[in-house]
């Protein structure tokens, strides 16, 4: 098998490749007639408006195959200005403004969230990036939010915790919903047919920067604050991670708080296929469903829904190119950084020039991604009483009897150890029954150890790892550092009361006393 | 023998950052021995208009995977890709679509 596999990279390389590749001579492979512009797949030829047919199709089957965007729904479209991202916003745009048969049904936003600090971009350069972000935003026509990634700052702890999801609707509930639209719609008439997004615009002339106590740019001190925690990061690949971790956080608390269900992000085809050999590298391999699947609901009220991950990169560019779709260039955290700066490079390499010799790569690393079922793990509560991961949100995945994950546990259980001597002197804010003793006072907030501790014990594997490149977590936002203080302290308190608590186990015993109680109460005689 | 051509050479999607921000290129190339072709043309880019990191371009012979090509607004695969013998007025179009998402 490697062998065949060899020869044919090396005659590949030696003269052109055996399948005949298409020559301008030929005709567009779906209408038979157009002159072909561009090449999709490996050696289908398309003319321009087949393409453009193409194209558009995807996504919308994309969006109809799944059916989980109901109509009247308010969606986020995560914009961050790159081709895909703006792709996505221009199919969403031409999408509402067709014929009323096929047109799109939902209520659309924008989100741009600025970057600049952790890039290292200076200010100069950010305001200038802001002004043509705001003219293409204004130019949509949606109601649009321009966020700072400092805002990462004041965001509450509550966005960590996954709210309580609504059931996913039925094939049935979808049908039904579609069918009472389009009535509601008739009923109207044709004037009052007018888009909601046209009409929600009009209430929201210029719907600029987020309520988040921020009235303009951010201060100096975030600014700095957040250059601070990217710089004391040691690798790329956590600064990456970080990023996106803070950035999704950041992108869910505002769709939260305007009442968006649903957030679209731009992921390409291509961008995901090196996503998931990416997170394969990172050890998120138990969340592979959730990394690169169409739908991805950690968040309970907030799902994250990846329309686009069906066209590759080409695809985009080309789209882009030739029907004019506008988008912002911003630098990114890793623009001309060489190809083993971080694993995600490197992967990225590695997937691209594959894809040059075995045209098929993409695609199949992205129907594997297709098959990967969200399972919850064997053994484990499901639901939200399972504890799920600080930063991520996924389960957690860390059994200490494993040795291949304990290392994470191992080096959190070696703080621990070194705790008890130190914690003769009671903490006031941890301990409410005031007592001192080693074993059951909780950490003191004040010691770094502690709060390092608490924090990693609280993390899946994956995040553990890249927590290893942060010499201090001191610099996380401040959000990060209450959940986990909460987190540990519940659970301290729960291990504390849980021979107190009645379980199923004991739901009989519970049932017998409560009639007895009953009886009691209703004698007049207590228990 | 080949004549003098004037093409235009322009840069998108990021790969613009390694030529000095320009993105569009007038350029005449002189005359030579054989036809300009494509893969002349990335040789004469590398040496005269490429202004730092090489390696983020060109791979080889070739551009890097991962920048697309396109002359005359059309795939360069359709045309020979690097075999393309390029013409006088024509326009190369280097998309990079590595940067953003």
């Amino acid at each position: 098998m490697c062998q065949a596999g060899e020869d044919y990279a090396v005659s590949a390389q030696r003269e052109t490749l055996p399948v005949p590749r298409p020559g301008r001579e030929q005709k567009c492979v779906k209408c038979a007639e157009g002159l072909p512009v561009v090449v999709i797949r490996a050696g289908d030829a398309f003319c321009r408006d087949c393409f453009k047919a193409f194209y558009v199709h995807k996504f919308r089957a994309m969006l109809g195959k799944n059916r989980l965007i109901f109509p009247g729904e308010k969606v986020l479209l995560a914009w961050s200005g790159g081709p895909s991202s703006s792709s996505m916003v221009w199919q969403v745009l031409e999408g509402l403004s067709q014929d009323s048969a096929k047109r799109l049904r939902f209520v659309p936003g924008v989100i741009y969230v600025d970057e600049g600090a952790a890039c290292g971009q200076s200010l100069q350069d950010r305001v200038k990036t802001l002004a043509e972000v705001k003219l293409i935003l204004q130019n949509t026509g949606f109601p649009w939010h321009v966020v700072a990634l400092e805002e990462v700052f004041s965001l509450p702890p509550s966005v960590l915790c996954s709210a309580s999801q609504e059931p996913a609707g039925t094939e049935e509930a979808y049908k039904t919903a579609v069918d009472s639209f389009l009535q509601q719609q008739h009923a109207l008439g044709s004037e009052g047919c007018a888009s909601p997004a046209q009409g929600e615009d009009q209430s929201h002339p210029s719907h600029s920067q987020e309520p988040l106590g921020m009235a303009g740019f951010p201060t100096a001190a975030q600014t700095e604050a957040l250059s601070r925690l990217f710089s004391s990061i040691k690798t790329l690949t956590a600064k990456e991670e970080l990023l996106q971790t803070l950035r999704t956080h950041l992108i869910v608390h505002v769709a939260r708080t305007h009442g968006y269900c649903k957030v679209m992000t731009g992921e390409s085809c291509t961008r995901l296929a090196i996503k998931l050999m990416t997170n394969l590298a990172l050890g998120r391999g138990a969340f592979l469903a959730w990394d690169t699947g169409f739908s991805d609901e950690r968040h309970g009220d907030v799902v994250l829904v990846r329309p686009m991950r069906d066209h590759t990169l080409k695809e985009v560019a080309f789209y882009n190119h030739l029907f004019g779709v506008p988008s912002v260039f911003t630098p990114a955290i890793d623009t001309k950084a060489p190809e083993k700066a971080s694993i995600h490079r490197l992967m990225e390499a590695f997937i691209l020039r594959l894809q040059t010799l075995f045209p098929s790569t993409v695609s199949t690393v992205y129907r594997t991604s297709e098959k990967l079922v969200k399972a919850p793990r064997e053994g484990c509560a499901s639901g939200p009483s399972s504890p799920s991961c600080l930063l991520c949100m996924c389960a957690l995945d860390i059994d200490t009897t494993d040795s291949a994950t304990a290392f994470g546990a191992q080096s959190s259980s070696h703080l621990s150890q070194m705790l008890p001597a130190e914690a003769g002197i009671p903490t006031t804010p941890c301990c409410g029954s005031g007592e001192g003793q080693a074993q059951s006072c909780h950490r003191g907030v004040g010691r770094r150890g502690d709060a390092q501790a608490c924090v990693i014990e609280q993390l899946c594997y994956g995040c553990r790892v890249n927590m290893k490149d942060l010499p201090s977590l001191d610099p996380l936002p401040p959000y990060v550092l209450a959940e986990a203080q909460l987190r540990s302290q519940r659970a301290w308190v729960s291990k504390e009361i849980q021979e107190y608590l009645i379980t199923d186990d004991d739901e009989e015993e519970e049932e017998e006393s409560r009639a007895i109680k009953q009886e009691g109460e209703n004698t007049g005689i207590g228990l | 023998m080949a004549a003098p051509l004037c093409v235009e050479v322009e840069f998108g999607g990021g790969a613009e950052l390694l030529f000095d921000g320009v993105k569009k290129h007038q350029v005449t190339l002189p005359e030579q021995e054989g036809p300009w072709d494509i893969r002349n043309l990335l040789v004469w880019i590398k040496k005269n208009l490429l202004k730092e990191r090489p390696e983020l371009f060109i791979q080889g012979e070739s551009v890097r995977p991962g920048i697309l090509v396109l002359i005359n607004d059309a795939d360069w695969e359709l045309l020979g890709e690097l075999d393309y013998q390029l013409q006088d007025q024509d326009s190369i179009l280097f998309i990079s679509t590595l940067h953003g998402g």
